[in-house]
């Protein structure tokens, strides 16, 4: 068990906060990273799942796509783009990787959250006359956000467990103690390196799920209460009757 | 007046759904088309506001080919009421009905009052306007689904099933409220259902459907049931069922009605004459 307290010895000890390689720039870099990838990630699969979404065109495609990138074995796609694009361009091929593993996510999280909606409620937009882009930001981006959160949180949390390799290929981040504490046998390094990823995963974990609660539209999840009060609560969930 | 021309539908699949339909609908009374599923009924209605477009023929609206207007354009011009109100569920009960005012770019403020004075038009309590869709019970989602149709103030009023889902009070209430606001309004209704009672009761004329789109048989209720055109529509309506052969009968100097399995129907107003008889008089 000491060797949980010299971990944490480790992640407290102001000399890791300073120096070479301090931890918080650490966590700042590792975090860059995620939210770069997830950013790019997200401008790809967005208006593609939302394309796909819409005209329902190409779900069987994005199905296997998504399938398909999923069991990517994402070490082996970092090794295999770092070696492919040279060792001057390291970033790059990191950054493809962690954008290829986030885009299945996001694209389903997209396109699931507008072919979840009632098509009746479309067919009802439609005929009372809004057009096809009003439909899509009126009607559809609207309720199919808290499926899009809910993608856009599984690449979160996939690309911040991958950045942690990019210790490997030598770019720094939260990955790089544990990768540079193995061959130092430095166990309390490792541990430390390992926990403040594993709390950086819980922590933007639950910003997700508070995001999630936030999106949710309003009206949504008293669908099937009659309730007479005059507001509904976004945020309680109302057991059905 | 709208006016359907040799309209043929078929759908990519191959289904025929209309096949060869011609009508003059006119203007400021209901029209109610009813037939069984299949009939084609609702995909007439659809052609209409072009949420469905005819593979041949022309509808025109007071003359003009709506093939020639943009479907966005036309169907805000037109009212469209629902089976399952289609409501906007993330959208509170005053925005729904503003919909398509703040689409043709009404201010909102004007719009949401314009809507507060729909929801008085159809009788719902305005301390509703600010709940959700999901809040409110069937037969208010109808409520607000009407109102959003009248919105814009539109001639024409499209209805499909509207009250469909809707339990057989609060149908019968609705019922009693689309004639309420025609005799007000006097809109130019053509309302699809599968339910002949509702059609009698609604219709100023009755369009009777067979599979594809078929004109069985179009006329004012009272006429239907005086003649029906043939055995379908004799079946259809009912005219050989208990419930619409109804006979007087003498009970202690009242003359009651009742049907063919004795049931009481009512009792006859020898004084009301003609006028009574049907919806038919509340339209043009």
């Amino acid at each position: 068990m000491n060797l949980f307290g010299d971990a944490f010895g480790w992640i407290f000890d102001p000399a890791n906060w300073s120096g070479g390689f301090p931890i918080g720039q650490a966590i700042g870099l590792h975090l860059y990273y995620t939210f770069l990838s997830v950013l790019i990630a997200a401008l790809i699969a967005i208006p593609l799942g939302y394309l796909i979404g819409h005209t329902g065109k190409g779900r069987e495609i994005a199905v296997a796509i998504s399938g398909a990138a999923r069991a990517l074995p994402s070490f082996g796609l970092i090794l295999l783009l770092v070696l492919v694009l040279g060792v001057t361009r390291t970033a790059v091929g990191a950054f493809i990787a962690f954008v290829i593993l986030g885009i299945p996510s996001i694209l389903a999280g997209a396109y699931s959250g507008l072919q979840a909606i009632d098509r009746r409620t479309i067919d009802a937009a439609r005929a009372v006359g809004m057009s096809e882009w009003q439909i899509l930001t009126k009607v559809e981006i609207p309720l199919g956000l808290p499926l899009l959160v809910g993608g856009l949180r599984s690449a979160v949390l996939q690309i911040v467990a991958t950045v942690a390799l990019a210790g490997y290929v030598n770019l720094g981040g939260l990955g790089f103690y544990v990768v540079q504490g193995i061959p130092l046998r430095d166990y309390s390094q490792i541990l430390g390196g390992a926990i403040l990823i594993i709390v950086l995963a819980f922590l933007l974990d639950a910003v997700f799920g508070l995001l999630a609660a936030a999106v949710r539209p309003r009206g949504i999840d008293t669908r099937r209460t009659r309730s007479r009060t005059p507001r509904p609560s976004a945020a309680v969930e109302t057991p059905t009757t | 007046m709208i006016e359907f021309r040799d309209v043929v539908k078929q759908f990519p699949d191959g289904t025929v759904a209309v096949d060869g339909f011609s009508l003059q609908i006119p203007a400021r009374e209901v029209t109610v088309l009813v037939g069984s599923s299949g009939s084609g009924k609702t995909t007439l209605m659809r052609m209409i506001n072009r949420m469905v477009d005819p593979t041949s023929g022309v509808i025109e609206i007071d003359g003009q080919d709506v093939a020639t207007i943009e479907p966005v354009k036309l169907r805000r011009s037109i009212g469209y009421v629902m089976q399952n109100s289609g409501l906007l569920p993330h959208r509170k009960v005053v925005d729904n009905i503003a919909t398509v005012p703040l689409l043709n770019g009404v201010p909102k403020k004007e719009a949401r009052q314009r809507a507060l004075e729909l929801m008085d038009t159809v009788g719902l309590d305005r301390a509703m306007a600010e709940r959700y869709p999901s809040q409110l019970s069937g037969g208010q989602q109808q409520r607000v689904g009407v109102a959003r149709g009248l919105a814009v103030d539109p001639n024409i009023l499209l209805m499909d099933e509207p009250f469909g889902a809707v339990d057989p009070i609060v149908r019968d209430e609705l019922q009693q409220e689309v004639l309420r606001l025609q005799r007000e309004l006097g809109k130019t209704i053509v309302f699809v259902t599968h339910d002949i009672d509702e059609a009698f009761l609604l219709g100023d004329r009755v369009v009777i459907l067979e599979r594809g789109g078929r004109i069985v048989q179009v006329g004012e209720p009272e006429q239907i049931l005086a003649h029906p055109a043939n055995d379908f529509v004799r079946t259809f309506v009912g005219a050989d069922r208990g419930k619409r052969r109804l006979s007087v009968r003498d009970v202690d100097g009242r003359r009651i009605v009742v049907d063919a399995d004795g049931h009481p129907a009512g009792v006859l107003d020898e004084t009301g004459g003609t006028a009574a008889s049907t919806g038919a008089a509340a339209g043009s």
